[in-house]
């Protein structure tokens, strides 16, 4: 169901100035803002990145792609909720925005954090279990940036579902990827798992009411 | 205002003459005046020291602002910038240490009694951090062995156990039970009476400001930065090896010893390599040297242990 309406709306025609055309320039000016921000921070304009910059920018990107993802994974609880449908039409462009800025967040790390030492960055990604389970959220967002177009919609039909079901994995892998990185002060990335937690104990509760609601119709 | 201590360790002799002090303060006010977040920092007092060249490293030094604007110092937040931001309200004077345990000589003592016999030294110091961040440091202090001396250890006493001040009202971290406060740390005995082990009042010159562990802290050069405890009130003397706060908070990615070791990597980083803080966005990672470089000087202190099990 969901499949086919996402297609319906994102195959919806024209340019003119609907709600969703609306909406859609606003998040895509709201989520482009910490990377302006940071951009410009870099250049010498407002709040420094302090001492150590390549970590200030790993850490922007970092938090604001677990944030953008979470924010993809409430569309549709907040949809059925209140029922807005709307907002299915700003989810793909929230999950491209996440999945930039958690690229961006391991381009950085890969250049001027490990300085492309291919040596030091393979023993990392097998000795350490938060370097790893980091990249492998990163590879497994990478097959739904590629088909999150309209016409890979077409092509998977309700395949492309059951593919970008890999949100779910990938996003708990990324709040293991932060929990795993802190060294005591663990507040920010609970908050973000709890988050997290809510989002797809929601998906399992209205899978199980769903399946029930099926079960009692054919009873 | 931050606090205008007469350092004791001042003779009159040496005192500046008050035509220059005037003088020197309209400057430090002006320079406030354009850099108000440096107010404090350029109001601490100027210390009296040599200069220990045999016992510093020609490395080019970080800024003072970069040493004084990224700390980790829990008991202030755990953002680095926390203790330079949200370390105002802290007030290091009045400040006494308490001498306890093995030893003969014990007792409360005033900062100001306690400085008072030793002359102070500048040494500049390389400091890794066991995040992998490094920087080089112009301390002020005198070796710890010294003052150790004055108290007379007893032959029981093995090992140094440190504490610092816990005032949640003064430090909004230790209102989060980020660690277990107050933030404790140990030496062994011939660690605690190595020569290179600085018992620290100040840094660029001027005393330590609140965000470094004012007034007094530890420095131990070939161990990580986290057992360098910062703002202690007491010393102890212990037979037995004191808890340190990190290996009590994660045994098994903080030891008791934290030397600096490129070979003993922490369960969830590297240890080959650091950054050097303060190097322009395009500054590759440097080699992280065995002892944090000193290994000249305290290899000797380790010799038969086995450092991969001893971390």
């Amino acid at each position: 169901m969901e499949a086919r309406a996402a297609v319906a709306e994102a195959t919806t025609r024209g340019w003119r100035l609907r709600p969703l055309t609306l909406a859609k320039l606003a998040v895509f000016a709201a989520c482009s803002v910490p990377l302006v921000v940071l951009v410009l921070r870099a250049f010498g304009f407002g709040e420094s990145l302090g001492p150590n910059p390549t970590e200030s920018v790993m850490d922007v990107l970092g938090k604001w792609g677990l944030r953008l993802l979470l924010v993809t994974l409430a569309v549709t609880p907040l949809r059925t909720i209140f029922a807005a449908p709307l907002l299915l039409g700003l989810r793909r462009m929230l999950g491209l925005f996440a999945f930039t800025y958690l690229a961006l967040h391991f381009l950085v790390w890969l250049t001027l954090d490990r300085w492309l030492d291919v040596a030091a960055m393979l023993e990392d990604v097998a000795k350490r279990p938060f370097i790893t389970v980091g990249l492998t959220a990163l590879l497994l967002l990478i097959p739904l940036a590629v088909t999150s177009t309209a016409g890979w919609m077409r092509r998977l039909r309700r395949r492309w579902q059951r593919l970008h079901r890999l949100i779910y994995p990938a996003a708990i892998l990324a709040c293991v990827h932060y929990w795993w990185q802190v060294k005591a002060d663990l507040r920010e990335p609970l908050i973000y798992a709890s988050l997290l937690a809510l989002l797809l104990g929601w998906r399992v509760h209205r899978a199980r009411a769903s399946a029930r609601a099926r079960a009692r119709s054919q009873g | 205002m931050r606090h205008r201590a007469t350092h004791p360790a001042l003779r009159s002799s040496e005192i500046t003459p008050e035509a220059v002090y005037v003088n020197r303060r309209a400057i430090l006010a002006a320079a406030g005046a354009l850099v108000p977040s440096l107010v404090g920092a350029l109001a601490a007092e100027t210390l009296k020291y040599r200069r220990n060249a045999a016992l510093s490293t020609n490395e080019p030094k970080n800024s003072y602002e970069d040493i004084t604007t990224y700390n980790n110092f829990y008991e202030f937040g755990t953002g680095k910038s926390d203790p330079a931001k949200r370390s105002a309200k802290f007030r290091p004077v009045p400040w006494t240490v308490a001498i306890a345990g093995e030893a003969e000589v014990t007792g409360t003592f005033a900062l100001e009694d306690l400085l008072a016999p030793h002359a102070l030294e500048e040494r500049i110091y390389r400091l890794r951090c066991v995040e992998a961040w490094s920087m080089v440091i112009p301390w002020v202090g005198f070796p710890l062995a010294d003052l150790i001396k004055r108290f007379k250890p007893t032959s029981r006493a093995k090992f140094v156990a440190f504490r610092t001040v816990q005032r949640p009202a003064e430090m909004p971290g230790q209102r989060y039970p980020v660690l277990d406060w107050p933030y404790v740390e140990g030496l062994r005995i011939d660690e605690a009476m190595h020569p290179l082990t600085l018992l620290t009042v100040g840094v660029y010159g001027r005393e330590l400001p609140n965000q470094n562990g004012a007034p007094l802290r530890l420095v131990v050069p070939w161990k990580y930065g986290f057992k360098g405890i910062k703002s202690i009130v007491e010393i102890r003397f212990t037979e037995r090896q004191p808890p340190t706060s990190w290996s009590r908070s994660a045994p098994d990615e903080y030891g008791f010893y934290a030397n600096v070791n490129p070979e003993v990597d922490h369960p969830r980083w590297s240890q080959a390599r650091e950054r050097r803080i303060g190097g322009a966005f395009l500054t590759p990672p440097r080699p992280t040297l065995m002892f944090n470089g000193y290994a000249a000087q305290v290899a000797d202190l380790y010799r038969g242990l086995d450092l991969q099990r001893n971390f």
